[in-house]
């Protein structure tokens, strides 16, 4: 198709209404999800067995073009997910066998494949409808509107659904001072984690005489166990595209970057077909919309260095640099990229942009809590039932998003905690369930909002490991230009060891806490700063269990290899042999039929033989 | 060892000529060769004119790079919280036994590198291990014979 630049914000409409008309053509339409749980579980096989049945088949009124290869729709857990819209009918695990029973029967006859349909693995009701299913049914979703609804890299679907109608609303109707005041007003916070007023920043660098002004999306989402930003880039990229330009707008910038980890390469690809396409439209680049605002965006790739996800260490980086960080007292606004003003914001902040211009800021501010409005986007992945990607309105509770969208506990264990904020955020415990989440509440309690990551922990998660897993992840992205986060994480670290090895005394807890006093105070950065909260957050909850590896020498989630053995149930073992093929250093003796026996001198605690015994036979102690 | 350096200037002339280019060179290297050749650095560094000595301590600095050449098969083990929490730790172990290398190294006959990778934003599939670009996703501390043997 020839693609016309869009020389005015009426051709906008006008385009608008021509994209509709082009999906009024299909009134059926089959979503596939490519997000990245879908796609590692074999979406890419999915789609393409699609087009191949649906070119076979012939069906009427649904060609290949009724198909959408979408982004991420949420419910990964499921997946890879099929959609049918506009019935909502849900189909969950699809195998590539699966396909042609839901051409034919589905998109054919009109009936549903019962088989595939999602069903509640405690109240076993069985949903026709994705809408009414408990994970989402409670979610509101703003910034992930679009995922799983539109095909991922198509501008034609993203302007159908009004997208760039509120770039066009702030260069036609608003001034630069009047788009600050509605984001201002929207009481939006920084998405990436630092919980700072979007608006209050752009109008720093709005106010600032010196030339140019940049603009930067940080996509470097660094948090482990997140991967709210990576959905959105990939499933919605044309919505931080949108969000970049109006902010350039406002603070009168005309160049761009967004920086991406190196790891997601999908998301660096899809930006720069969106970019590509945009430019080809006219919705960005030289002469937006006929109008005489300009703006470039630059793909920056990220080189996987936790650390960059700092603000003045990501713009070093962008400069092409080591991506060290520079003391605080210098601020990005005014001094960022090439020393000039910068605004950095991060990609779900963005996203929420063209919706806040477009609504309008007072009504975003409406919803949340007072000083934490609007909704967030997270990652809700760990010991949960339903894991997945999900957006709920600031204020909503701990316990809803654990137990009523995540539908609690993986084998209906006991839950222990719920960590939030990744490396530098902490561990709640089941009496701060009930707390609201917002940036102000989960910060009080010892953890933080940060970007978005959710990780439940059951009963059979140490809080010691965890402790001293994030504190080995520190300890290897610290960039080492400071002592304090340099050496003091460390020695953090080898003390976390050496408690989970049940070597340390009582003595060692206090000095692990004076310590991170001494870290949080001196380091240069929010790394260091943060550096110790995975220890002070679960030793103020877990104390308990810091004791036990240290007094009685027992890790009681039965992780902590130097604590534990294996043993065989002899009631529960029905001699199969599975545990002794499994086992790599021939611990394990018995005949078929016999009780298994595991000798512990030569156990080397790998745990495969607990892996493979259906019969729960393999106990920790 | 000597590389055929001779798709330097293709990958130069992808990026502005200026030292504010030098990561993406350096990344579109690190594709290219699999890891980060000497002699290409030392041409990089002319062109961009940057010192040689910037150029090392960026490509020391980036986990996404290597000075040493990878195996034809690079196995990497996502250790995100979630992978944590759900024995990604496990995993590592079996497949550092099987392949006789720690984490971060290559085997002698070069057909296997082993790296650990902090996260690859698929939680939901936890433990992951990505074997060159395929993804196994709730990988069973059983299966990494499977993972080597490519099933």
């Amino acid at each position: 198709m020839a693609i016309t630049r869009i020389a005015s914000p009426k051709a906008l409409d006008k385009l608008r209404t021509e994209c509709q008309k082009e999906q009024q053509k299909h009134p059926r339409k089959l979503m596939v999800c490519c997000g990245p749980g879908c796609l590692a579980n074999g979406a890419a096989e999915i789609v393409s067995e699609f087009k191949a049945q649906l070119k076979k088949k012939r069906i009427k009124g649904f060609d290949v073009e009724a198909m959408k290869e979408t982004g991420c729709h949420g419910f990964c857990e499921q997946g890879p997910l099929v959609v049918v819209e506009p019935q909502g009918t849900f189909y969950t695990r699809v195998k590539k066998k699966d396909v042609e029973r839901i051409v034919e029967e589905t998109l054919r006859n009109n009936k549903i494949v019962d088989n595939l349909l999602y069903t509640h693995p405690i109240e076993k009701k069985t949903y026709r409808d994705y809408r009414e299913i408990p994970f989402y049914k409670h979610q509101k979703r703003i910034a992930l509107r679009n995922l799983g609804h539109i095909n991922q890299c198509d501008v034609r679907d993203y302007i159908a659904t009004g997208g760039y109608q509120a770039l066009a609303k702030a260069l036609t109707t608003l001034s630069p001072t009047e788009v600050i005041e509605q984001v201002k007003t929207s009481g939006l916070r920084g998405r990436g984690g630092g919980g700072f007023s979007t608006g209050r920043k752009w109008e720093s660098c709005a106010r600032l005489a010196e030339r140019p002004h940049y603009v930067i999306c940080n996509g470097d989402e660094g948090d482990p166990g997140a991967f709210m930003d990576r959905a959105i880039m990939e499933g919605d990229p044309h919505s931080v595209l949108e969000g970049m330009a109006i902010c350039a707008y406002a603070v009168d910038s005309s160049e761009g970057y967004i920086y991406v980890r190196e790891e997601y390469p999908l998301a660096v690809q899809f930006l720069q077909e969106a970019i590509r396409e945009a430019e080809a439209y006219g919705l960005l680049g030289d002469n937006i919309l006929g109008t005489d605002f300009s703006f470039h965006i630059k793909i920056s790739r990220g080189g996987g260095a936790f650390v960059c996800g700092e603000s003045s260490a990501l713009m070093r980086s962008v400069a092409g640099e080591v991506g060290e960080p520079r003391a605080k007292y210098i601020r990005s606004v005014q001094k960022g990229l090439f020393d000039k003003p910068t605004v950095l914001n991060n990609v779900e902040s963005f996203a929420n942009i063209p919706v806040i211009i477009e609504r309008g800021g007072k009504w975003y501010a409406r919803i949340g809590t007072e000083k934490s409005t609007g909704t967030k986007a997270f990652s809700l992945v760990g010991k949960v039932v339903n894991s997945g990607l999900i957006e709920v309105p600031m204020g909503t509770t701990l316990r809803q998003i654990v137990f009523d969208i995540g539908g609690g506990i993986r084998d209906n264990r006991p839950f222990k905690a719920v960590q939030t904020g990744g490396p530098s955020g902490g561990c709640l415990p089941e009496s701060k369930l009930d707390l609201s989440v917002d940036f102000d509440t989960l910060t009080k309690a010892g953890s933080m909002m940060g970007s978005g990551g959710m990780i439940v922990m059951d009963e059979g998660t140490c809080v010691v490991d965890v402790a001293k897993y994030f504190l080995k992840f520190l300890v290897e992205e610290s960039c080492g230009k400071c002592t304090p986060c340099r050496e003091g994480l460390y020695q953090l670290y080898l003390l976390a060891v050496k408690i989970s090895e049940g070597l340390a005394t009582e003595s060692d807890l206090g000095k692990m806490e004076q310590l991170s006093a001494v870290i949080i105070d001196a380091s240069l950065c929010g790394l260091g700063k943060s550096g110790p909260n995975p220890f002070l957050s679960t030793i103020q909850y877990f104390r308990d269990e810091y004791l036990a590896h240290i007094r009685d020498k027992r890790c009681p989630a039965g992780v902590c290899k130097a604590l534990i053995t294996y043993e065989v149930d002899a009631q529960a073992c029905d001699g199969c042999m599975a545990c002794i093929r499994a086992c790599a250093v021939n611990a394990i003796t018995g005949k078929k039929g016999e009780v298994h026996v595991i000798d512990q001198a030569k156990c080397n605690k790998c745990g495969a033989c607990f892996a493979v015994c259906n019969r729960h036979a393999i106990k920790v102690a | 060892m000597n590389h055929d350096l001779s798709k330097l200037p293709d990958i130069f002339a992808r990026y502005p000529r200026e030292p504010q280019s030098l990561i993406a060179v350096l990344q579109d290297i690190q594709k290219e060769f699999n890891f980060l050749p000497c002699e290409a650095l030392k041409e990089a560094a002319q062109h961009l004119d940057v010192p040689l000595s910037k150029v090392f301590s960026v490509s020391t600095f980036y986990n996404a790079f290597s000075l040493n050449p990878k195996g034809e098969k690079v196995i990497r083990i996502c250790m995100g919280t979630t992978c944590h929490i759900r024995g990604a730790a496990l995993i590592q172990d079996q497949l550092e036994s099987k392949l006789g290398i720690n984490a971060g190294q290559t085997t002698s006959d070069m057909k296997y590198t082993l790296e650990v990778v902090n996260c690859v934003g698929a939680c939901s599939m936890a433990p992951v291990v990505i074997v060159n670009d395929k993804y196994y996703a709730d990988v069973k501390v059983n299966q990494t014979k499977k993972i080597l043997r490519g099933g």
